[in-house]
């Protein structure tokens, strides 16, 4: 039988192990999570009683499919929760589960590594009580818990009006909802948005909702500051007319889109391509996640896509590794599923423009500000490095001089920025100055572990 | 401020005694250390580059903004651990020992 890794058991990985087991491929699936979901569908932890289906609203039923597939499947895939993947190489995936090592030989991986909110540096974005905006949802959905009991939700993504209703449902004052994109961008998209009517209808649906119960919201701001000493304590903003505003609060959930997880696929051998939509690097793959050598990659690791999506791409990762292997795919609509991703992909696109990442903002920041967190490399920092003689005008090279990026979180937070910082100081394309390369481990490794029992010598 | 975070609803967990810089403190089984901790402080640890105070901040494993130390010279980090009985949590590093 053929080796399958998976990693990620969100909706893309969970579909994939469906696809593959259907088939009679039982795959290995690593997760990191305590228990399978991913992000979008975490699961409370069993003491909590939070009634989860009643927060997930109109989301509820796709999360009970994920997870009675789940269960289906359970006595048919290797599942390794908490078990973090952290380096690729020769067809063997590196694991590590607390202290324990091993090694994974597979015939094909599938990436279904998803993604994690794109922020944006401002001053007082490293305060505690500010936290993400999947952070701020992820926190609610495992543990029954609020960042805050005054929270202004900030950025520019779709997902800022789902959390505040959610937070509102759960007890939270919501002290403000500041979108960065115009109303008009939103207009703009609607075509392409219709690609999608019943996320569309949804996405509005929260909105109204938040303006039926009163929730200050401001589209088109430039957020100022996260300000507060040893504590997030008001977010200022410039509203569309330009007056300054201060708002009281206690915590803060940012996010400005995704950023998808793709240092496994770089490390797997995925070439990396300039997406200029979602301005970040992605790996090239076909229409079924196909990148060569025994890769596939699926879910918003491999672009942004949404919970949908991933399912769907999921399931075609899964399949085009049937075909290569030589396993006739049975009873599954491919072309419908390829089809429906299409549509999805235009309705991400809309997004992108309905909630806009605020190019150029970086070239106003402060130099104070900390575009690092982990090493605490400032945006002057940066500026100096680049306007030096022979300065850097790529960012692998202003990693070397600053560190900017060489700390614990890879370069997860700072290297996007980084990169738009750096475009905007040389007056270059966001795609002229690069991408930071990724290295193993992709995450922070214990130095004192064991190896697994059956690890080759 | 006391906690920063609202525990908004309630759990059967059983509750489990921590220590926090030496104080007792009461979490519930099942919870990670960062519920735990900031569920009774504002913050979480001290960052080692600068005199800023962190409590975490992408909630799910990326950032790495939330390591904190235990006593017996280990590290966790705090959103994806799993509070113990009896777990002792520093939110500075221990005195003497060098840790990169």
């Amino acid at each position: 039988m053929i080796k399958v890794a998976i990693v990620g058991a969100g909706p893309a990985g969970i579909a994939a192990a469906d696809a593959l087991a259907a088939h009679g491929v039982a795959p290995v699936m690593i997760d990191e999570g305590r228990r399978p979901g991913g992000q979008i569908y975490r699961q409370p932890r069993p003491e909590l009683s939070l009634d989860i289906a009643a927060l997930l609203g109109a989301e509820a039923e796709n999360y009970r499919r994920t997870h009675a597939t789940f269960d289906r499947l359970k006595d048919q895939v290797d599942y390794r929760p908490q078990t973090l993947a952290w380096g690729v190489e020769d067809r063997s995936l590196h694991t590590v589960r607390g202290k324990l090592a091993e090694t994974i030989g597979f015939d094909a991986l599938i990436l279904a590594t998803g993604a994690t909110d794109r922020t944006l540096p401002i001053p007082g974005w490293t305060l505690p009580g500010v936290f993400t905006l999947g952070g701020a949802q992820v926190l609610l959905k495992e543990h029954g818990c609020l960042i805050g009991r005054r929270v202004v939700f900030c950025g520019s993504s779709p997902l800022l009006y789902l959390a505040a209703k959610q937070y509102r449902q759960m007890g939270a004052e919501i002290v403000a909802l500041l979108d960065t994109t115009p109303f008009s961008a939103k207009l703009a998209a609607a075509p392409a948005l219709a690609a999608a009517p019943g996320t569309f209808a949804r996405g509005l649906g929260y909105m109204a909702a938040l303006h039926r119960a009163g929730v200050a919201m401001h589209h088109g701001v430039v957020l100022r500051a996260f300000e507060g000493s040893g504590g997030v304590t008001a977010v200022r903003f410039r509203t569309q007319r330009g007056e300054e505003v201060t708002l009281v609060c206690d915590a803060v959930a940012t996010g400005f889109g995704l950023r998808c997880e793709t240092q496994l696929a770089e490390l797997a051998g995925a070439e990396l391509r300039y997406h200029p939509v979602f301005r970040q690097w992605l790996p090239h793959a076909d229409v079924d996640g196909r990148c060569g050598g025994g890769l596939y990659v699926a879910g918003d690791g491999a672009t942004v896509g949404g919970a949908e999506a991933a399912a769907l791409t999921g399931t075609l990762a899964a399949c085009a590794v049937l075909e290569d292997f030589k396993i006739g795919v049975r009873d599954i609509d491919r072309a419908g599923a390829r089809r429906r991703v299409a549509r999805l992909r235009r309705f991400q696109r809309g997004l992108a423009r309905a909630f806009a990442w605020p190019a150029g903002v970086m070239s106003d920041l402060d130099d104070g500000v900390m575009v690092c967190r982990c090493e605490g490399v400032s945006a002057g920092e940066l500026r100096g490095a680049i306007r030096a003689a022979f300065g850097p005008t790529e960012v692998n090279r202003l990693k070397a001089i600053t560190r900017c990026g060489m700390g614990r979180c890879q370069g997860r937070f700072c290297a996007l920025p980084a990169a738009e910082l750096t475009a905007q100081a040389l007056n270059l394309p966001l795609e002229a100055v690069g991408r930071l390369r990724a290295q193993p481990p992709v995450k922070p490794l214990p130095l004192a572990v064991t190896l697994a029992e059956n690890a080759p010598p | 401020m006391s906690g920063r975070l609202v525990r908004a609803v309630a759990s059967s967990g059983a509750p489990v005694r921590i220590f926090v810089d030496g104080a007792e403190v009461t979490a519930y089984a099942g919870e990670s250390v960062l519920v735990a901790v900031l569920s009774e402080r504002d913050a979480l640890r001290q960052h080692e580059f600068s005199d800023e105070r962190r409590a975490g901040f992408c909630l799910m494993g990326a950032c790495q903004d939330c390591w904190v130390w235990l006593a017996d010279h280990s590290r966790v980090r705090a959103c994806t651990t799993p509070v113990t009985d009896g777990m002792s949590i520093l939110t500075k590093p221990p005195q003497g020992i060098f840790q990169p």
